[in-house]
């Protein structure tokens, strides 16, 4: 990614069709420490990498309960995380009070990712530097979403963002076939073995890692250390997996790089009954 | 609902020099077109709501035709009392939630309980900018299983309850619920109840007309009846000569 004369303003395209200020806000995700997530039929477990700077420092708290039925993990600028976490809540209890329902993962990703959109067309705006994974159940199941500072968004099985996510995602994709069938528990212990991956030499403790769950008829609730660390210890008596080298990320496209087992864009998944709905256009 | 008001320009001498011209009443006073009450019971397989087909314009029955009952999507069913012109409001308020559900395609779909809350809202809302669409809504519906069944006033006054109703079934038909009612009745067993209450609103209200619809609304989907009219006995002995221990003119 180097500096060129199309690059100043978010507003400007560049020959080859690309706004490269957007794809250097997703450069800003991929410096973030890295944020896991991955899904069953009834859960969604998402897991970050809580890297401080100095060991005077208290980590950044990256997992953030959205409402009973969603929670994110955010990787880049988390100061640009909170604030979208709040417009998040408040889109979720403004529907709330007047349907007195849960607002859908779904919509609520579409608002965020609308939400983004517009910072990648207005000359006096930047866009988001954080990418989030929203993790939530609704009527249709549980869903992991990822969105992007390009207002991309896309569903996924499992994934992976942030610095040394790629080690992660290797291992995501080894397993993830087993997923879906997944315990509560196994996907927890799944989920921290990526973030392992993640961490490479480093060793797994609780508090150089957080992890936060959400299932059908299951709040969403961030793991308190005590339990975290007694589930990485439950790791010890499993399997050990043998670290994947770190990769090169693919360099930067407007829609984010290497992706793991992505769905259709836009669509969810489908029930019993009735076709699936058309792929939005990416 | 505010747009601009024109202002009136007059003479640049006068002292009411472009004064605003008073714009339309834009709120409801009191109903014109009117519909009596609905009823509506839980059963088995789901709910059963049923109202007469009439519109009455003050004390004339006028509109003989109007159904009181609508479909909204799949799962749910709303049937109205009290102005009917705002019932048909309400109608596209919710049309304009159903199209949202359609357009999103992605397997969410609002749910009888959903409806009933938006509605309150809206209804609650009016009512405190004194400007409150004049009816009494009964919401029913069956979703994932669950029966459900609730009432909003043009007050915003929300509940929900095995069996309702509005206007003048509170008075006459709830009572007879209230004795008769029981969890999982039968289809028959609902429909007699109800057709028993509406028959008692034909003899005591006279809003009422003997031609009735009653909804049912299952995990299946819903089905709203063809008018119908109901049995009725007008040969009970003191039906005739009914003046006859009340003599004069009073």
């Amino acid at each position: 990614m180097f500096r060129n004369q199309y690059d100043t303003d978010v507003t400007t395209w560049s020959p080859a069709g690309r706004l490269h200020q957007v794809e250097y806000a997703m450069e800003a995700v991929k410096q973030g420490s890295a944020a896991i997530g991955l899904r069953s039929k009834t859960h969604v477990v998402l897991a970050t990498v809580n890297k401080a700077s100095s060991e005077l420092l208290s980590h950044q708290k990256k997992l953030f309960k959205i409402d009973n039925h969603i929670g994110i993990a955010m990787a880049g600028l988390t100061a640009d995380g909170r604030v979208l976490s709040r417009y998040m809540r408040s889109e979720c209890i403004n529907h709330n009070f007047v349907y007195e329902s849960p607002l859908p993962v779904g919509r609520l990703v579409v608002k965020v990712a609308d939400k983004a959109q517009v910072c990648t067309q207005r000359s006096w705006k930047r866009p988001y530097g954080v990418g989030l994974l929203v993790a939530g159940t609704d009527e249709t199941g549980p869903h992991l979403y990822q969105n992007c500072p390009s207002g991309n968004y896309f569903e996924y099985q499992a994934f992976a963002i942030g610095s040394r996510s790629q080690a992660a995602k290797t291992y995501l994709e080894r397993k993830y076939g087993t997923f879906m069938e997944c315990t509560k528990e196994e996907l927890i212990r799944h989920a921290l073995f990526a973030v392992k991956e993640s961490l490479q030499e480093e060793e797994l403790t609780s508090s150089n890692c957080g992890l936060a769950v959400v299932g059908i008829d299951d709040k969403f609730e961030i793991v308190d250390q005590k339990k975290l660390q007694a589930y990485i210890d439950s790791l010890e008596d499993a399997t050990k997996e043998e670290p994947a080298a770190a990769e090169e990320d693919q360099p930067a496209h407007v829609e984010a790089g290497a992706l793991l087992v992505r769905e259709s864009s836009g669509g969810v998944e489908i029930p019993a009954d009735g076709d699936g709905p058309a792929p939005m256009e990416t | 609902m505010t747009g601009k008001q024109p202002y009136v320009g007059q003479a640049l001498d006068s002292p009411h020099a472009f004064t605003l011209a008073p714009g339309p009443t834009k709120h409801t006073q009191y109903p014109y077109v009117t519909g009596t009450s609905v009823l509506g019971i839980k059963y088995k397989d789901g709910v059963l709501i049923a109202a007469d087909t009439a519109g009455s314009y003050g004390s004339t029955v006028r509109y003989k035709s109007v159904e009181r009952l609508k479909p909204c999507g799949k799962h749910c069913l709303i049937g109205a009392s009290g102005e009917i012109s705002d019932f048909q409001q309400i109608l596209t308020y919710v049309d304009k939630l159903i199209l949202n559900d359609y357009m999103w395609d992605d397997g969410n779909n609002l749910s009888p309980r959903d409806i009933h809350n938006y509605l309150t809202r809206v209804m609650y809302n009016k009512r405190n900018n004194f400007d409150p669409l004049w009816n009494t809504l009964v919401i029913g519906g069956v979703k994932n299983g669950e029966k459900y069944l609730g009432v909003v006033t043009m007050i915003g006054v929300q509940f929900e309850d095995n069996h309702v109703a509005s206007g003048f079934g509170n008075h006459l038909a709830r009572p007879i619920f209230r004795d008769e009612w029981h969890e999982n009745m039968t289809l028959e067993e609902g429909t007699q109840l109800l057709e028993k209450a509406l028959t008692v609103l034909y003899y005591r209200d006279r809003s009422a007309i003997n031609k009735v619809q009653v909804a049912n609304i299952t995990a299946e989907g819903i089905n709203i009846s063809e008018p119908y009219a109901l049995k009725t006995n007008w040969e009970y002995k003191a039906f005739k000569n009914p003046t006859a221990g009340a003599v004069g003119s009073w």
